[in-house]
Formats: structure tokens, C-alpha cells, sequence
């Protein structure tokens, strides 16, 4: 099914934010509603994005890849991306990640056994003076999460875990 | 004192638009559209003298007055990329107190006269972009936005667009070319963006903070804004505290208040009572200055700031104690420009790659002070030979660092 099939709710909003004209600036906000289900944009959603917008593949390719926020491949259902900046590092931030690594048993970029979390360092998210924080990215959205323990973290990881089996069954 | 931007900290749930409206809200907007011709609001915001709070200081009202009359249509771009390392001010300003924000926006599109208002948030910001969406929304059922606003000739639409992580589009010509559907990167200036911006057409790019000082001018007037801070830097800013500091946060305060104030007297003085050793006031892109009495009693304001050999920015102020060396600080800035560096001028690609390289090695215990004269000669080589001002800031805390704090690097290498 197409992007236009499975969203043409959505995929009309989009494109009303913006000149009949000048179309391909829909190009973000519809990578968004690709990513909405996996986490990802696969190859056939960049197909339908680029027909959709009269763009070829490879122009809708070069915004994923520009951008840090879309991703094309699988990885955790939920990315905590955990800011490692000077003002977050000053306040602890690399401490955090090193022992929310060691407690999940995984280095920083890897994904637990259960492909439930992918660990992340990334740059500033503005929350300076709330460090340490993170976001949390899954689907289309993202939340925050300031002023963090790792005991915290790992209740929270715990509580998506438990939701997520709860969708399964 | 009383806020006149973070006023959500005076009067509970101003984010609700009855509430706002009881407090003043949109009787700026109304006198505009209903008794102002729109180069009559410009002139107004131009005797403010107020200035762009993005980082560049640019004064706004003349920025308006520099818009294309002979090319429609026009464009109004809220610049919400907020990412300086060390800036959290305008997320603050947009899920606490967002009417007044989006009523800044309705005013510069009236005063420009624009249809179609954009608010380019970082992608990071979703929550924020979903809630001004539905702050947009009520608005327009308030017959705010819409056509004929106030029953006048006026029509506005204001769209939220997010981006998708990437620093660089905080730089006003790459946003314009994200927003195009393109990949963010800087445009080679001139022509600026208010003879050719979004779509090639005339466009006023603002700064959340800047445009959310708008209404207040308009309802008060220029004479009651320049009241405030300074001759050369009227009005209130807010400055975002972080780093080794005791109440790390947003304060709005006039500029012109001292770094002493700021660090002591509103963030509580430093962790465990440390001596502050540097300060960077501009975030990660900071010339760092050295934190001794002079310093300290600097006031900060655009033309204060400078005498220290460096500059205020968007007041994003970076708290350094003794127990940090800045051989640390610069590998973590480099470590930001390296992966933000958009990869369009070589200077700044290339460098950035280079340096990050030094500055890992020289922290890890690794190098010489030949690596120490290399990389002061990399920034230097990069220095005024990128097309925006990313490849001139990755620079800044690595010049100043190894010239005003020699022997932090002196230490890190083996002699």
C-alpha cells in the first residue's frame, strides 16, 4: 500500500501547508509519516515520497541520509538518545551514559537483545540545564526525558517494555 | 522583577488563550491590523531599537524595512532551530507562554506583509510543534488567523514546519533551503533573505525570543522598551544559564546585567563552591573568556561583551569551574562542529575533521605541543573562508582556548 493509500488523510494536510508549487518542501514532514510504523523509511516509501512530489529517489535519499532524525534501517523499537554535549557533559552526562551502558550490558549505538532500545549519543537537545537528559525517538514522534538517573532510566525501559508486550498480546 | 517574556513565571496558564487574551493578549495584533499601516509598525520596532536575540544582534526593525516591495509575495520565518550548545531559551518561551510568540509572528507578517507565516522548529521539538499546532488552531477558531482578521482587508495563515536534526539550519539561508524540501545548507549571501528568501521571494527570518519582545513594544511603545538594559542593547534577555552552576536555567533579566549577577546572585555561585574559571557566553560557538574580577563585572550587552574579545550571541552562558580543563571543553566543541559541519565549504569540513582528530589526541594524553601548534594553525587557516558563520564559530573556542589558557594545554601533551 502507498504512503497516499495508507495516510490520505495526513499525506492531504501535509501537502496544504505549502504552495501548490513548491510541493517538495512536503519532503520532511512526509519522511515523518514514513517513519511513523517501523521506526524507518524503506525503499519503497522513498519511491512513493519521490513520485508523490516529483522528485527522484535519490533526492529523497540525500534528505534522509542529511538529517539525523530519519533513519533507513531497522533498529530499536524505542532510540533514547542521550545528549553528550559540553553544557549536558558538565553535569554529568557521559558518566550517565557509560553506566546506563554497563547496566544494559550494551555499548553506546548498539541495541538491546530484545531490539526493544537502541542507546544513542547525540548532540545538544536543549535542555541544558536539565542534563542528564535524553529523547526518547520511536515511530514519528519523540519526548523528552530531563533530569535523569539511570535507576529512572531503567524503570522507564522497563515501563516500555511492558507496554510493548502488551500491544503483542 | 516582572517578566516581560517569560511572563507564564508571573501569571499561571497564559499558555491558555482566555487567559492570555485577559492579560493584554492580541490587543497589540488588533491595533496593528485595525489602526496601524504596516510601515507604521515597523517604525515602531525599529525605534525599539530592539535586536535580533537568534545571536547576531541584527536591529529587527530594519531587517523589516529591507523587504522587496516590488516582489510578492512575502514571507515571515520563525527560526525555532534552537541547537546552540547551551541555549534552551525558546522552547521555554514557546510551550510555556506560546500566544505571545505566535502574536509576535502575526505582527512582523502583518507589518511585512505577509499571508503565510512559517515556525521552523528543530525536529527535536515535537511535543512543542504539536502544541503550537494546537494553539494555531484555537487561534484561528478565535477568528485570529485567517481572513479578514479583525474584519479588515487582512488575511494570515501560520504553519508549523519541523526539522529533522540538523545545527546548520538554525543558519537563516540553509532553514530557507530545508524548508524548500532541500538539503540545509547556507546560501552564499548576498542577496539576503528579505530581497530573496523561501521560494526565492522576499522573507523576514526572526528568532522565537525576538519576535516574542514584538507584541509587548507594540502595546507599550519604543520609549517604555529602550526604559530597559542598555543605550547600545535596550530591552530584557534571556539567558541561559548552564555548566558548573548551583541553579543552572532561563533568567530574564535587562541586558546589562553583569556576569556576576547572573552566575552568583541568580544561579547560586558555583557547584561546591569551586572557583569559575571560564565562561562561554555565545555557547559552544564562544570566544572563552577568562572569568576573573573584570570579567565578572562585565556587563552583557552586545558592545560590553565584545571588549572581553568576545561576543554575547544568544546569551547561552557556559559555566566552567577548576575542575574541567579546556583541553576537554574544546574536544567536546570540536566533537559538535565535526558532526554538524553541513559539509559545503571545505574549509570548514575538512577542518573540523582535522581538529577533531588533534583535540581527541591531545586530551587522550597522546600528543606533542606540535599537535597543540597544528591545531591552532588548522583554525586559524579556517578562519573568514566559509560561507556562513559555522566554519568561523568551530573556531573560536579553539584559538581563544589555547591563547588564553595555554597552560591546560601545556599539560595535556607530553613534554
Amino acid at each position: 500500500m502507498s504512503l497516499a493509500e495508507k495516510y490520505p488523510k495526513e499525506v492531504k494536510q501535509i501537502l496544504a501547508k505549502y504552495p501548490p508549487e513548491h510541493k517538495r518542501s512536503a519532503v520532511m514532514p512526509l519522511l515523518y509519516l514514513a517513519q511513523r510504523e517501523e521506526g524507518y523509511v524503506n525503499k519503497a516509501a522513498m519511491q512513493d515520497i519521490a513520485s508523490l512530489l516529483d522528485l527522484t529517489e535519490t533526492e529523497v535519499a540525500s534528505i534522509v541520509g542529511f538529517y539525523t532524525l530519519y533513519h533507513d534501517k531497522k533498529e530499536g523499537k524505542y532510540r533514547m538518545q542521550v545528549c553528550t554535549d559540553l553544557p549536558c557533559a558538565l553535569r554529568g552526562a557521559d558518566q550517565f551514559l557509560e553506566n546506563l551502558c554497563g547496566n544494559l550490558g550494551i555499548k553506546v549505538g548498539e541495541t538491546t537483545p530484545d531490539g526493544l532500545v537502541t542507546i544513542e549519543a547525540v548532540m545538544c537537545l536543549a535542555a541544558c540545564d536539565k542534563a542528564p537528559m535524553f529523547q526518547v525517538q520511536s515511530g514519528d514522534g519523540l519526548e523528552y526525558h530531563e533530569n535523569m538517573t539511570v535507576d529512572k532510566t531503567l524503570e522507564l525501559i522497563e515501563t516500555l517494555r511492558k507496554s510493548r508486550q502488551e500491544v503483542k498480546e | 522583577m516582572t517578566h516581560i517574556l517569560l511572563r507564564h513565571r508571573d501569571i499561571p496558564d497564559i499558555h491558555k488563550l482566555d487567559v492570555y487574551q485577559k492579560n493584554g493578549g492580541f490587543a497589540a495584533f488588533k491595533k496593528c491590523v485595525t489602526e496601524m499601516k504596516p510601515e507604521d509598525v515597523t517604525n515602531v520596532v525599529k525605534a525599539s531599537v530592539l535586536r535580533g536575540r537568534g545571536g547576531a544582534g541584527f536591529p529587527t526593525g530594519m531587517k523589516w524595512s529591507f523587504m522587496d516591495r516590488n516582489n510578492w509575495p512575502h514571507y515571515v520565518v520563525a527560526n525555532a532551530d534552537e541547537s546552540e550548545p547551551g541555549t534552551f531559551k525558546d522552547r521555554e518561551i514557546m510551550e510555556r507562554n506560546p500566544f505571545q510568540f505566535l502574536e509576535g509572528v502575526a505582527i512582523a507578517s502583518y507589518a511585512v506583509g505577509a499571508n503565510a507565516a512559517y515556525v521552523y522548529l528543530r525536529g527535536e521539538f515535537w511535543q512543542a510543534a504539536h502544541f503550537l499546532d494546537e494553539r494555531i488552531a484555537e487561534m484561528e477558531e478565535a477568528g485570529l488567523l485567517g481572513e479578514n482578521i479583525f474584519g479588515k482587508d487582512y488575511s494570515l495563515k501560520i504553519y508549523t514546519h519541523l526539522g529533522a536534526g540538523a545545527y546548520i539550519c538554525g543558519e537563516e539561508t540553509a532553514m530557507l533551503e530545508s524548508l524548500e524540501g532541500k538539503l540545509g545548507q547556507p546560501r552564499i549571501r548576498p542577496p539576503f533573505p528579505p530581497s530573496y528568501g523561501l521560494y526565492g521571494k522576499p522573507t523576514v527570518v526572526n528568532n522565537v525570543e525576538t519576535l516574542t519582545n514584538v507584541p509587548m513594544i507594540i502595546a507599550n511603545g519604543a520609549e517604555w522598551y529602550k526604559s530597559m538594559g542598555t543605550a547600545d542593547s535596550p530591552g530584557n534577555k534571556i539567558f541561559s544559564l548552564s555548566g558548573r552552576v548551583k541553579q543552572p536555567g532561563n533568567y530574564e533579566l535587562p541586558l546589562g546585567t553583569t556576569f556576576r549577577e547572573l552566575i552568583y546572585g541568580q544561579g547560586g555561585g558555583i557547584i561546591d563552591d569551586r572557583p569559575v574559571r571560564a565562561i562561554m557566553a555565545a555557547g559552544a560557538s564562544s570566544s572563552v573568556i577568562v572569568a576573573d574580577d573584570k570579567a565578572l563585572d562585565t556587563p552583557m550587552d552586545y558592545a560590553s561583551v565584545r571588549t572581553l574579545g568576545a561576543d554575547l550571541g544568544s546569551a547561552s552562558v557556559i559555566v566552567i569551574d577548576d575542575t574541567v580543563s579546556l583541553d576537554w571543553v574544546v574536544n567536546k566543541t570540536i566533537h559538535f562542529f565535526k558532526h554538524e559541519s553541513c559539509g559545503k565549504c571545505t574549509p570548514c569540513r575538512e577542518g573540523n575533521y582535522w581538529m577533531q582528530h588533534l583535540t581527541e589526541r591531545i586530551h587522550s594524553g597522546q600528543s606533542t605541543q606540535a599537535d597543540v601548534d597544528l591545531l591552532y594553525t588548522v583554525a586559524k587557516q579556517m578562519q573568514g573562508k566559509c560561507l556562513c558563520a559555522l566554519g568561523e564559530f568551530a573556531t573560536m573556542a579553539v584559538v581563544t582556548g589555547i591563547e588564553r589558557f595555554p597552560n591546560d594545554f601545556k599539560s595535556a601533551v607530553r613534554s
